[in-house]
């Protein structure tokens, strides 16, 4: 209904209000025509690219300008550098995979720990770590891929480049998702469920487990999404701390790539994987936040996608 | 409650501290720690023979040897960090302009007219931020080519259709960078805009302020926080980069610091000069960050 309503609306050739001269007497509730068609010439400049890489990893020869038909050589074929077949580009998918699940794992429950208990323990410290965790978030990466370059690789040598050091950086990197997040969601819960489960006679644990969790789950689970995603997406704290070609992810590959290499849709190829990665993560996370968010008053679907984008 | 609150804290203390230990001890050992190693390894010295880093631990036997190294090559003859130092922050500048420039009415559009399109709206803008930044430069590479799309779409308009817009173009790095940064900036810019109090502007109207002014008077004011906040979002990753210039050019002329700082990192001998690049950027951003640590801790504390 609603998409057709704005159909006969945005159809430029019958302007539905009547333009009036001098701007005092303009209707102010006018749709604002050029503000519109600008934001969908972005909408078309920041999506059309990616799409047109998308299909061309579906090409079915090497060529990136040419449609030669469509095939799904790029991923499984044989005989040609394929996703499925070439061992390097398998590989950069499995690395992927696997530092996303380790950040994951570790960085959520770490993260949500550290947001609850600098919340509720009030002190300098807690201030001090609050400023060190906000700092994490905003200092460059490629400082911080630096700093822990120098760190495996001058101080504590026994971590090593690598997958440990990959996932140490990444978690670091990624921490202030669950922790921001969960931040702001316990300002919004507010002190009084916790409390009527106190004068119940639920034990402060107790409490925690059983009223503060749940409530906390849909924002745990935003930055959950968040974490793996930024992780898929992440290179350059990979980068700078992966070793040798076996802890390469996706990123990685697909820049040492580029020019020359394992060029061609194969590389287009890894990079839809890594997409559909992402993108799977967020349609699981926004399924999954509408279902644990309904019943809410301030639920709603512009509400999980902001959440789950982290905003 | 507030004092209820108080004893209540003051008894579960442990219950807190033990909730945030893993993560601050995470943060400390892998945040903290490793810009002091950084300043160890600037302030350190290299072993001649191996042409390998020295760290020195103690802050009072720092050298200043490999910073007085980067200041030469910053500013003393035969300097050749001076002047990607100087592309980084013109480059940084126009890029930021740009992206303001695009990603303000957008945002502005999508949180005030969009009506029961607003989702749909978000689903779009939000759309490139869960495609990966390789993915976005990948995609124009594809079409930048020589013989790419891009090139035949501008022959195609009868426009000379064989530029080599990879060739080290600081035009193509300039519009890579805000095509990489900008879904942030419009994400950041929107959670701000959409907060803005609609009664306010109402009211502006009411008052018999022209569209223009009350944009200018009142909604400019108010978002002045959104665009602060945007500003610093694209700028500090932008000021880090060096990914983008390598794909979309990959020529000496257009490096940025960020290149400096990496190709040093790995050169035998100079990783330390590597570490005191990377300090004084961190030096530069150090206000800035701060500015942005403190505002949010505030606005947090205000909520």
């Amino acid at each position: 209904m609603a998409s057709t309503v704005d159909k006969a609306v945005t159809t430029p050739s019958r302007p539905r209000t009547v333009r009036l001269p001098g701007r005092q007497g303009a209707n102010p509730w006018r749709r604002p025509w050029a503000m519109e068609g600008f934001t969908w010439l972005y909408i078309i400049w920041s999506i059309v690219p990616i799409a047109i890489a998308v299909l061309f990893s579906f090409n079915k020869g090497a060529s990136q300008s040419t449609w030669q038909g469509f095939s799904t050589k790029w991923y499984v074929g044989r005989g040609v550098t394929s996703v499925l077949h070439n061992p390097s580009l398998h590989h950069a998918v499995t690395q992927t995979l696997v530092l996303a699940v380790l950040t994951t794992v570790i960085c959520v429950p770490i993260g949500v720990g550290f947001g609850i208990g600098i919340d509720r323990w009030r002190s300098r410290t807690s201030t001090g770590l609050n400023f060190v965790m906000i700092f994490s978030f905003v200092v460059p990466e490629l400082l911080l891929a630096v700093a822990l370059f120098l760190l495996v690789t001058q101080a504590l040598t026994f971590i090593g480049l690598g997958t440990e050091a990959e996932v140490a950086g990444l978690v670091v990197w990624n921490i202030s998702w669950p922790a921001i997040i969960v931040r702001a969601r316990l300002v919004s819960i507010g002190r009084s469920y916790e409390e009527a489960a106190a004068d119940l006679g639920a034990s402060r644990l107790g409490a925690i487990r059983r009223v503060l969790l749940p409530l906390l789950l849909p924002a745990i689970f935003a930055s959950a999404v968040l974490v793996f995603a930024s992780t898929v997406d992440d290179f350059v704290i990979v980068e700078q701390l992966s070793s040798t070609a076996a802890t390469q992810p996706m990123s990685v590959l697909i820049y040492a790539n580029v020019h020359g290499g394992l060029s061609g849709p194969a590389l287009n190829a890894l990079a839809t994987i890594m997409l559909l990665f992402s993108v799977a993560a967020a349609l699981i996370g926004f399924v999954a936040y509408r279902w644990m968010t309904r019943g809410e008053r301030t639920s709603g679907n512009a509400d999980a996608l902001t959440s789950i984008a982290g905003i | 409650m507030t004092g209820r609150g108080d004893s209540d804290n003051r008894r579960n203390r442990w219950l807190w501290i033990g909730l945030a230990a893993p993560g601050a001890i995470w943060l400390l050992v892998l945040f903290v720690v490793p810009f002091y190693v950084m300043l160890a390894v600037a302030g350190g010295g290299i072993n001649e023979f191996f042409q390998t880093v020295v760290p020195i631990w103690n802050p009072l036997h720092w050298s200043t040897w490999n910073f007085s190294a980067v200041w030469r090559d910053i500013f003393g003859s035969g300097a050749f960090l001076g002047s990607p130092a100087l592309r980084t922050v013109l480059y940084t500048a126009i890029a930021t302009v740009i992206s303001l420039a695009i990603a303000y009415p957008v945002a502005y559009f999508v949180s005030r007219y969009a009506g029961r399109r607003k989702v749909m709206f978000l689903v779009l803008l939000i759309a490139p931020f869960w495609v990966s930044y390789m993915m976005r430069m990948l995609a124009w590479i594809d079409l930048l080519q020589q013989g790419g799309l891009f090139n035949s779409a501008l022959s195609s308009v009868g426009l000379p259709g064989n530029t080599n817009w990879l060739g080290g173009k600081s035009i193509t790095v300039i519009l890579g960078l805000v095509y990489g940064y900008i879904p942030y900036l419009i994400l950041v810019l929107y959670a701000y805009l959409d907060r803005i109090d609609q009664s306010l502007l109402e009211a502006a109207r009411d008052l018999g302020l022209s569209k223009w002014r009350t944009f200018w008077h009142v909604t400019i004011p108010l978002s002045k926080p959104a665009i602060v906040a945007g500003t610093f979002i694209t700028v500090l990753p932008m000021l880090g980069d060096y990914y983008t210039n390598q794909l979309l050019s990959g020529a000496p002329g257009t490096t940025m610091i960020g290149n400096a700082i990496e190709g040093q990192l790995d050169a035998p001998g100079e990783t330390g000069q590597g570490a005191v690049l990377a300090l004084m950027l961190l030096g530069i951003l150090l206000i800035p960050m701060a500015y942005y640590v403190i505002s949010t801790a505030r606005a947090s504390r205000d909520a």
